[in-house]
């Protein structure tokens, strides 16, 4: 198996993690001003010349990379080079970033002063930072972090300033631009900014994966950039991006560096500030444009308590040693290095394992926070529960976590009644205590309300509970899905179940960060993780459940009955109702009016199918699954759907058909 | 020029060119003027040994003047002396009977040695720890009735079972001896190997061709796997010049001539061939032939391929020869490229025709420093570019520059050192070059004097566009006449827990400062994983430019101490390094070969399919592998 070597099987209870830090701590003690004027002295890369950011951009226009590409395209479109070559200046210019130590003295002081308002503590892994602090020194580094907020990139940049490293440049979207003075100010505290599509501009490739390169080669400094492309609005982690990766680690394959360090960075919020927007978000309302009055308005947030953040920076990567028996550098020895060559397909299998690997020790080192056991145990109980019976069971779920590899912040010597009740009491907004009960809070307006409103509300509500849940649902995928596949299997072989879990594990694949290739792996840790909770045992050829196992395998089915659901849904919206002309934009607004009929006539009771992401998600599996067919015509991308594909496959996600090699085949 | 005819005129080059000659090599018995031997071999006349025979530098019994577990000639070594100070012994180069006081302090600085630290070898060769000869009686019956001469007494023997890679010697200086030949061959001429090989079909008997003996690619070790009678043949006996052809300069030569014997009889006709490899005071003509040798004045000479005219090749299947000596020719692939780089695999070259200069008027050294190895490299590329590149111009890096400035003699007046601490203040100070990043460029000039001195302003022109400065002759000079004693460095290091090698390849101009600055790193982090307790030297010089592209040399070494199984780590490091190189876009060998050494790339190097192609050329010349020296493929 292609993956084999980077996922080694583990047992990731294991897995020893550093102590963290606060940082707002000496903040709360001393001048922010004198904090923002100190004496900053990174330590560089050893191999850097330092250059400005104006020699930088004339270097890339200088390089050969870029004129070979500039020649090509004056060939292709008759233009002259000259006028080709204005236009790369032009795409570079809105394009770098002008980092000046200015700027970040102005956001020191700045974020101190928001940070303290919103978070009670900013906890950082000092061991990471000086790990860091090595690697940087060493050779181009790479800070890959998770993506669950705007506050990411700037609490990033506001880490490393205080520690005294080089400030990161930042692959930003070009949407910031849009916010007067804000975009520029990002410019110059190191973001440069990058078209959201540019599909088949070659030249806009060319300088932008020149730009970043050329930083890299030289060191310049640390680079940044979301592997998953954008802001998460599940707070799920999204199938990464490949794009810029595979643009870092081209100067290790062309040896024109030693090494590059890849670091991980977990960013887990206690509250994420955009909890509610994202909900609404993904329920259809359109994300607020980014604008500098926007931003004046949100100020409101200031005073709210976010609780505390986390951030843990994983011991860099090498992709030296990662490539090690994987690429064969030699492949780029017959072709002059300025020549761009599509990659290999070894080299793209090696690129998403790497990237896969990487989101997943973003997962592992994610601290899970109490409220989100909490949120995860509410969801399945939507009416509400007793209070008691929530503490009793939370306290369950915490060792089942910890069993599991969980990296929980969890309060030494306080009653798990306190914990529990201090993060519903910081989590207002969403659930409430009435008497002996707790249930989830759905905000409304004053007078009488359309059935559609209430819906809208209440789902509002339930998707802002679940992006908590989805913080924890990397710990208990796997397990989950074998709970899954042991509750559909029809025997208990275990080749069947094996089947059941690979054809989920595939199915979920775009839902989950699932790496491809590693489904024995996955089975092999799920069936290690269930037998060690005692939820099922292994005789012989036979998983069977274990007696004292139905809570734990109760529980994980309930975790991702939801997103069964959701794409039976999806299923049966497209067996039902797709048409022949099914367009892609018409297909979310679709699919949501057909859930929210199925809601309003009672018969379903799921609210995550209303979200886009999982509909845009089971789409893309059905896709996958050659079950239906995008098909480009002139105007516009069109669905087309094989029915009775669709009815198999929705059959078989209930479990009303086994599923077997010759079923995988048909589909 | 002088007229070449003119017999005293020539005899005033060549006398001066024995000076140059002398100059780096300061080689005993100069002054003996033998004549150039333009005899027909007296094969199957009774005695094989001609009385008119030219003396040969490396007499038949190898050790009465050489090494048995170290390089070079046994009367020159370096040494501590007690008072700690470095020295090197002998008469016989430049640096012979100096004392070189600043050795001690970069010796233990670089390696973390220490002089109270002592690894010595053991003092003789146990010739009872060789396995007795396995003799193929037949053979020896027939072949002395031949007449040629043979040997198998055990030094003769252990003389020819290695060549000089790091394992070798290391296995050597702690008394193990591997498999060796079971006997030595010398024939004198071509008839006599003709007759050996029929004699080695007839009982089949396997022949390694040994020449000079430097190989560094275990070219020269027996396979261990090897059941039948192993001969040495040894080719060093062959070492007349047959005749010299003035109006097409070339001169036919018997291959088993070392190089400097070579340059000394033709110097003495007014001729040079212009090759010479670091190992020309060893190396033998055949052994060019068969390893694709490169000299050190190619960009004026041509390296081997480019020198040779004719080649003559006796191989189990017959002679393999060309029938004229056209200057160039359309016919076919050209078989002498079958030969060139055969590594001793399909037979035995027994005479070259090759082309020869006039000795040049002038030759002058330079050298130049750049601020750093970047600019350095970028001067060369530019020479290269320009074409104008001298005879010789080499690149050293800042720890090789650091190297030479240890190898310093004793300088004898206060006022040359204050030259010198004047040198480095206007260097350093003056012009702001950092002493750990500077690295100097060597060179040579060759050629009528008015054209090397136009020829040196154009090269420092160009070196002043990327900082160089001019350093002066006697730094260019140095630097060339290290690369004789180099080798006998590693025997120092050897004393003292310090064991090291060099490598090379050749690369395109683009990869050259990634390829170094990669296999540089790869060496300490190799050296690092693999338990090594001190940081290694780890150094590189760019010694040769052509057009398309640069060979680079490495030098590699470190302490060893606190190592259970320090060769082995030495050989994955360099396995490593190899690795990092071919991944670099660096070749697997510019002009050392492959030997048994590098044999496991063969095939990704030439592909499969021109593994193939060699491996049919071998099985149709030599199909029961009598040359089974193991070799390339």
């Amino acid at each position: 198996m292609a993956s084999k070597a980077l996922y080694s099987h583990r047992d990731p209870v294991l897995k020893k993690r550093d102590d963290f830090e606060d940082i707002l701590e000496e903040r709360r003690n001393s001048s922010d001003l004198r904090y923002a004027f100190k004496c900053y002295t990174p330590v560089l890369y050893r191999g850097l010349t330092p250059c400005k950011a104006a020699t930088l951009k004339s270097m890339v226009l200088q390089s050969e990379q870029l004129l070979h590409v500039i020649n090509q395209v004056s060939a292709e479109s008759g233009e002259s080079t000259d006028v080709v070559k204005d236009e790369a200046a032009a795409i570079l210019e809105e394009m770098a970033h002008r980092l000046q130590l200015r700027t970040i003295r102005f956001f020191a002081y700045t974020l101190s002063k928001a940070f303290k308002a919103l978070y009670r503590s900013v906890c950082v892994n000092e061991e990471g930072i000086q790990r860091l602090q090595q690697a940087m020194q060493e050779h181009p580094v790479v800070l890959l972090p998770s993506h669950r907020s705007y506050m990411d990139f700037l609490m990033m940049s506001y880490i490393l300033y205080t520690y005294d490293l080089s400030l990161p440049v930042i692959a930003a979207g070009m949407d910031f631009l849009g916010m007067k003075f804000v975009g520029e100010m990002l410019r110059m505290s190191g973001a440069f900014f990058i078209r959201r599509s540019f599909g088949g501009d070659q030249l806009y490739w060319a300088v932008f994966s020149e730009y970043v390169k050329t930083m890299l080669r030289k060191g310049y400094a640390p680079i940044e950039f979301f592997l998953e492309g954008t802001r998460s609005r599940t707070c799920k982690s999204l199938t990464p991006k490949l794009g810029l990766l595979n643009i870092v680690m081209e100067p290790f394959f062309k040896g024109e560096v030693f090494d590059v360090n890849l670091v991980p960075v977990s960013m887990s919020y206690e509250r994420v500030l955009e909890e509610s927007l994202y909900a609404r978000e993904l329920l259809g309302v359109p994300k607020p444009k980014e604008s500098t009055s926007g931003l004046l308005k949100a100020r409101k947030i200031l005073s709210e308590d976010y609780g505390s953040m986390h951030v843990y920076f994983s011991p860099p990567v090498s992709v030296r040693s990662l490539a090690q028996g994987r690429i064969n550098r030699s492949q780029f020895n017959l072709t002059p290095r300025h020549v761009a060559q599509k990659p290999s397909e070894e080299t793209q299998a090696f690129v998403n394992d790497v990237a896969y690997r990487i989101v997943r020790l973003q997962q592992e080192n994610m601290v899970v926070k109490p409220w989100v056991l909490v949120a995860t145990l509410l969801l399945q109980s939507v009416e509400g529960m007793e209070l008691t019976e929530l503490m009793e069971q939370t306290s369950w779920l915490r060792d089942l976590a910890r069993m599991f590899g969980a990296f929980l912040d969890w309060p030494d010597h306080t009653p798990c009644s306190m914990v529990v009740s201090s993060s519903i009491s910081l989590h207002r907004n969403l659930a409430c205590v009435s008497g002996s009960r707790i249930s989830l809070v759905v905000e409304g307006p004053q007078g009488p309300e359309t059935p559609e409103e209430a819906l809208f509300n209440r789902a509002v509500s339930v998707l802002s509970c679940a992006s908590y849940r989805n913080q924890v649902l990397h710990v208990f995928l796997r397990p989950a899905l074998l709970a899954m596949a042991l509750s559909n299997a029809n025997s208990s072989r275990k080749e069947d179940i094996y089947s059941c879990f690979d054809f989920l594990r595939n199915v979920f694949s775009d839902e989950f960060i699932l790496s491809p290739g590693a489904s024995v792996q996955d089975f092999d840790e799920a069936c290690h993780l269930l037998v060690k909770c005692g939820a099922v045992e292994l005789l012989h050829q036979d998983v069977v459940m274990a007696e004292s196992g139905r809570t734990v395998l109760s529980f994980l089915t309930l975790l991702l009955e939801p997103f069964l659901q959701g794409y039976q849904v999806v299923c049966r919206y497209l067996r039902e109702e797709a048409t022949e002309n099914l367009t892609e934009k018409q297909f979310i607004p679709a699919v949501r009016s057909f859930a929210v009929k199925l809601h309003l006539s009672g018969s379903l009771k799921c609210y995550e199918v209303l979200s886009s992401d999982l509909q845009k998600n089971a789409l893309n599996a059905l896709i996958r699954l050659n079950v239906v067919r995008r098909v480009r015509t002139n105007e516009q991308v069109l669905f087309k759907v094989n029915k009775a594909a669709v009815n198999s496959v929705e059959d078989t996600l209930g479990g009303r058909i086994p599923t077997q090699k010759s079923i995988l085949a048909r589909l | 020029m002088a007229s070449i005819g003119d017999g005293s005129e020539r005899q005033r080059i060549a006398q001066q060119r024995l000076r140059v000659l002398a100059g780096h090599l300061r080689r005993l018995g100069a002054e003996e003027r033998p004549g150039v031997a333009a005899q027909e071999c007296r094969a199957g006349a009774g005695t094989t040994e001609p009385d008119d025979k030219p003396p040969c530098s490396v007499p038949k019994r190898r050790q009465d003047i050489m090494k048995w577990n170290g390089w070079g000639y046994a009367d020159s070594k370096f040494f501590f002396n007690k008072k700690g100070q470095g020295e090197f012994t002998g008469k016989r180069y430049r640096l012979s009977g100096l004392i070189l006081p600043s050795l001690k302090d970069w010796f233990e600085g670089t390696f973390g040695a220490n002089l109270q630290h002592k690894s010595p070898a053991v003092p003789s060769l146990n010739t009872s720890a060789v396995a007795p000869p396995s003799l193929n009686e037949a053979f020896v019956e027939e072949l002395k009735s031949t007449g040629i001469p043979f040997s198998h007494d055990t030094e003769d023997r252990v003389f020819r079972a290695h060549g000089h890679c790091l394992h070798e010697i290391f296995s050597l200086r702690d008394g193990r001896v591997g498999r060796c030949p079971d006997m030595v061959v010398w024939p004198n001429c071509h008839n006599d190997v003709v007759k050996i090989v029929e004699l080695a079909c007839k009982h089949s008997v396997c022949l390694i061709p040994y020449g000079g003996g430097t190989s560094v690619s275990s070219a020269l070790e027996c396979p261990p796997e090897e059941t039948r009678s192993i001969v040495s043949l040894d080719t060093s006996q062959m070492n007349r010049i047959l005749w010299i052809d003035e109006k097409n300069l070339t001169a036919h030569v018997e291959a088993g001539i070392i190089g400097q014997d070579l340059e000394r009889l033709l110097n003495e006709s007014g001729y040079c061939t212009g090759h010479e490899p670091d190992s020309m005071e060893f190396s033998s003509l055949g052994g060019w032939v068969a390893t694709r040798a490169s000299g050190m004045k190619k960009n004026i000479y041509g390296n081997i391929e480019d020198l040779v005219v004719h080649i003559k090749m006796v191989t189990p299947r017959g002679v393999i020869e060309k029938s004229c000596q056209g200057p160039r020719m359309s016919t076919g692939p050209d078989i002498h490229h079958f030969i060139l780089g055969s590594e001793g695999t399909l037979g035995v070259v027994t005479e070259v025709t090759l082309k020869i200069r006039p000795i040049p008027e002038y030759q002058k050294y330079g050298s130049v420093v750049f601020p750093n190895f970047q600019q350095g490299v970028a001067c060369l590329r530019e020479v290269a570019k320009q074409r104008c590149a001298p005879a010789s111009i080499r690149l050293m890096d800042n720890e090789q520059f650091q190297f030479g400035h240890a190898l310093k003699p004793q300088v004898s007046s206060i006022f040359t050192s204050f030259l010198d601490g004047l040198k480095k203040f206007y260097i350093t100070k003056f012009k702001g070059f950092d002493p750990h990043h500077l690295c100097v460029a060597t060179l040579l000039f060759e050629g009528d004097r008015e054209k090397v001195l136009q020829h040196e302003k154009l090269v420092y022109d160009i070196a002043a566009k990327f900082g160089g400065l001019a350093a002066g002759e006697d730094n260019g000079q140095r630097g060339y006449m290290l690369t004789f004693v180099i080798a006998y460095l590693r025997d120092l290091g050897m004393e003292y827990y310090v064991i090291g090698e060099s490598f090379e390849t050749s690369v395109p101009w683009d990869r050259v400062l990634d390829l170094c600055r990669n296999v540089k790193e790869r060496i300490v982090r190799e050296c690092k994983e693999k338990g090594v307790q001190f940081p290694p030297l780890s150094t590189c010089r760019v010694t040769q430019t052509y057009d398309a592209g640069a060979c680079v040399y490495f030098y590699f070494a470190f302490n060893y101490r606190g190592l259970s199984d320090p060769v082995h780590v030495y050989e994955q490091v360099e396995h490593a390094a190899r690795e990092e190189i071919l991944a670099n876009g660096g070749s697997l060998s510019h002009h050392h070969g492959v030997g048994k050494l590098r044999k496991e790339w063969m095939q990704e190097t030439i592909s499969s399919v021109g593994l193939g192609m060699l491996k049919s050329v071998k099985d149709y010349l030599d199909p029961n592998n009598i040359f089974g020296n193991r070799n390339l493929l």
